[in-house]
């Protein structure tokens, strides 16, 4: 439906187009300010709506790079959820207890959930599910870096549902009220149960808190390892942030980089204190000025060298991803030939 | 209590405990993503299976006073048997399921047939279970659970059909998998000694089995294989070699950090 709106616009620039073709040079002046015209109304209509807390919805006509940056950002959002199975699916086999098993499972499984709500509210941009897939693939789309690190031991679980599934939180409360609709609803059922995540893996991490020693060291070594990374989840520094202004005009973000960021140490610095552990940053602090914690500096070579590939996993979740793809080839093609047949069986 | 019972009680958890954790293998790895819910979904039926039937055995073992009696005693610091005590510290010999759901998993089409000829199996035997009702305990954990087999009877019915009747290639995927598990069915319907008080009526199961079995292979085109040598041994606890793999990576941490709470 986008598409109808913007044939309909483009029909306009074709008139005056073609206007110009037949009457020349000297009317290409008004020509170049009809266009300018009919897309500053448009424009002005959307930033009003925007202004006015309305939700762009799938039918609206919107600028061509709001509608790229959202599918972006949603289908990156999407390709997050379904990598993200891999780091924790790792455990699955080995979960301590079968009712840790069993919440396991069904962590992951919401995961793959909320990808499939991510995919449907990106294909309203344009872009079907197999064209993102393919992106992903071939390494053209990009997803969280978070998951390029390895899950080592029972005690990552409880680390990535606490502070990556934390993290991922603060991040998606905003993204409730982000201006285009069908990412917002998406958000608002995923919230749900991404808090769930957070609460139970709090609670494992508890249970390992109050453990034996070998339980705890296990933690805190989880902990460590899962600190740094995770407040890199929230993206650069603002000011090293390319996309944030204009996102934040047309409200697709709500909250810079660096807000999110602050707000998601202050919550787990007190988190922490229930756990009796230690946050890997000796210059962790409570400032009463600032009303906020302080914290140390973020090493962003390192966050760096992940996005371009070169984390402990991207070769390995990408793999996984691919032969999951390609091993599912012959089982779509059979599914679809079975779906054809059905389909002239009933027609007859 | 009667030792058989809980054998026959270990029996069940097991074979349904070592299915979910051979699908749990797919999680995340799916071939499509719906696919890959629905699989993730019947393996937390099948751990919530096994779950309650353990459960309920360790009720009836530490119901014994005598616990030399029993073949699984509570193991070392714990106080007394438990759903996790009887999943993760039994040993490859004293594990009851079926050699067919021990199988590596190979492609997708293996997979839905091992669950369907599983499911199917677990359906007419929990009608029984459910029917007679002779034990009241077991009599509802299979109430409740035929309510999620229905279910995983239809969906992996319906995968086999598909992909039976799908491409060329799709059909002789599904024809190799027939070949490789059929040698494993016929522990479905071969009693084992604690069985004979579990009142299952084998002549019953097995053609309602069969029938079942057929219909859906008549519907995907795929021929019911004839005079196949069938492996044993499972249900008694010789196994193939591939369960004491399953029970390394499942046992792991029980028995790394022995007595713990997670
Ligand atoms: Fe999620
Ligand atoms: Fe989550």
């Amino acid at each position: 439906m986008v598409y109808l709106l913007w044939k309909d616009l483009t029909a306009c620039e074709w008139i005056t187009g073609s206007q110009r073709v037949l009457t020349g040079v000297s009317f290409l002046t008004f020509d170049i300010n009809y266009r300018n015209m009919v897309f500053q109304d448009f424009e002005n209509k959307f930033q009003d709506k925007i202004d006015n807390e309305i939700k762009i919805e799938p039918k609206d006509w919107m600028p061509e790079s709001y509608r790229k940056t959202n599918l972006r950002q949603i289908s990156q959002h999407a390709h997050s959820e379904v990598v993200g199975m891999l780091p924790e699916g790792n455990w699955i086999g080995r979960a301590p207890s079968l009712k840790r098993k069993a919440i396991l499972l069904a962590k992951v499984q919401d995961e793959a959930g909320h990808g499939l709500y991510l995919y449907s509210a990106a294909e309203t941009l344009g872009m079907s599910r197999e064209e993102m897939t393919d992106d992903l693939h071939s390494g053209k789309a990009k997803y969280s870096s978070i998951f390029n690190y390895p899950t080592l031991t029972w005690a990552d679980i409880g680390a990535i549902g606490w502070l990556v599934d934390g993290a991922a939180i603060m991040n998606q409360v905003m993204l409730t009220r982000t201006s285009y609709g069908p990412y917002a609803r998406a958000m608002v059922r995923i919230c749900k149960e991404e808090s769930f995540h957070q609460r139970q893996g709090f609670e494992s991490l508890l249970v390992l808190s109050k453990g034996t020693k070998e339980q705890r060291t296990m933690c805190q070594d989880a902990i460590n390892r899962w600190w740094w990374p995770a407040l890199m989840m929230f993206g650069p520094q603002d000011s090293e942030s390319q996309h944030s202004e204009q996102s934040m005009k047309w409200k697709i973000k709500r909250k810079s980089n660096d807000e999110l960021r602050q707000n998601f140490i202050d919550m787990i610095a007190e988190q922490i204190k229930t756990l009796g552990m230690k946050l890997p940053d000796p210059d962790l602090k409570w400032n009463e000025e600032r009303k906020h914690y302080d914290f140390g500096e973020i090493n962003w070579d390192a966050f760096w060298q992940v996005v371009k590939g070169n984390g402990p996993c991207n070769k390995q979740r990408l793999d996984a991803r691919r032969k999951a793809h390609e091993e599912g080839q012959w089982i779509r093609e059979a599914a679809m030939a079975y779906a054809e047949k059905k389909m002239k069986q009933n027609n007859y | 209590m009667s030792k058989h019972l809980t054998d026959f009680i270990l029996h069940l958890a097991d074979s349904t405990l070592i299915l979910g954790q051979r699908n749990g293998e797919w999680c995340g790895h799916g071939p499509v993503l719906e696919q890959d819910i629905a699989i993730t979904n019947i393996t937390l039926d099948l751990i919530g299976q096994a779950r309650s039937l353990y459960q309920y055995a360790a009720k009836l073992i530490n119901e014994v006073s005598k616990l030399s009696e029993s073949e699984v005693p509570p193991a070392e610091g714990f106080k007394a048997a438990s759903e996790d005590t009887l999943a993760y510290l039994r040993t490859e010999r004293e594990f009851k399921n079926f050699l067919l759901v021990e199988q590596p998993n190979s492609d997708w089409g293996q997979t839905i047939l091992r669950q369907f000829l599983f499911s199917t199996w677990q359906y007419y035997l929990y009608q029984q279970l459910k029917e007679k009702g002779s034990d009241t305990t077991l009599a509802a954990i299979a109430e409740k659970s035929l309510k999620e087999i229905s279910y995983h009877v239809r969906w992996s019915g319906e995968w086999v059909i598909r992909l039976g009747d799908g491409t060329a290639e799709s059909k002789k995927r599904m024809a190799h998998a027939i070949q490789e598990l059929w040698p494993y069915t016929g522990e479905l319907f071969l009693p084992a000694p604690y069985e004979k008080v579990a009142e299952v009526d084998f002549d019953k199961l097995k053609p309602a089995w069969f029938k079942k079995v057929s219909d859906v292979f008549n519907e995907a085109t795929l021929l019911v294989p004839q005079h196949v040598y069938m492996h044993t041994g499972g249900k008694t606890g010789t196994h193939t070699e591939h369960l004491g793999y399953m029970l390394a990576e499942l046992q792991y941490m029980q028995r790394s950090f022995p007595g713990c709470e997670w």
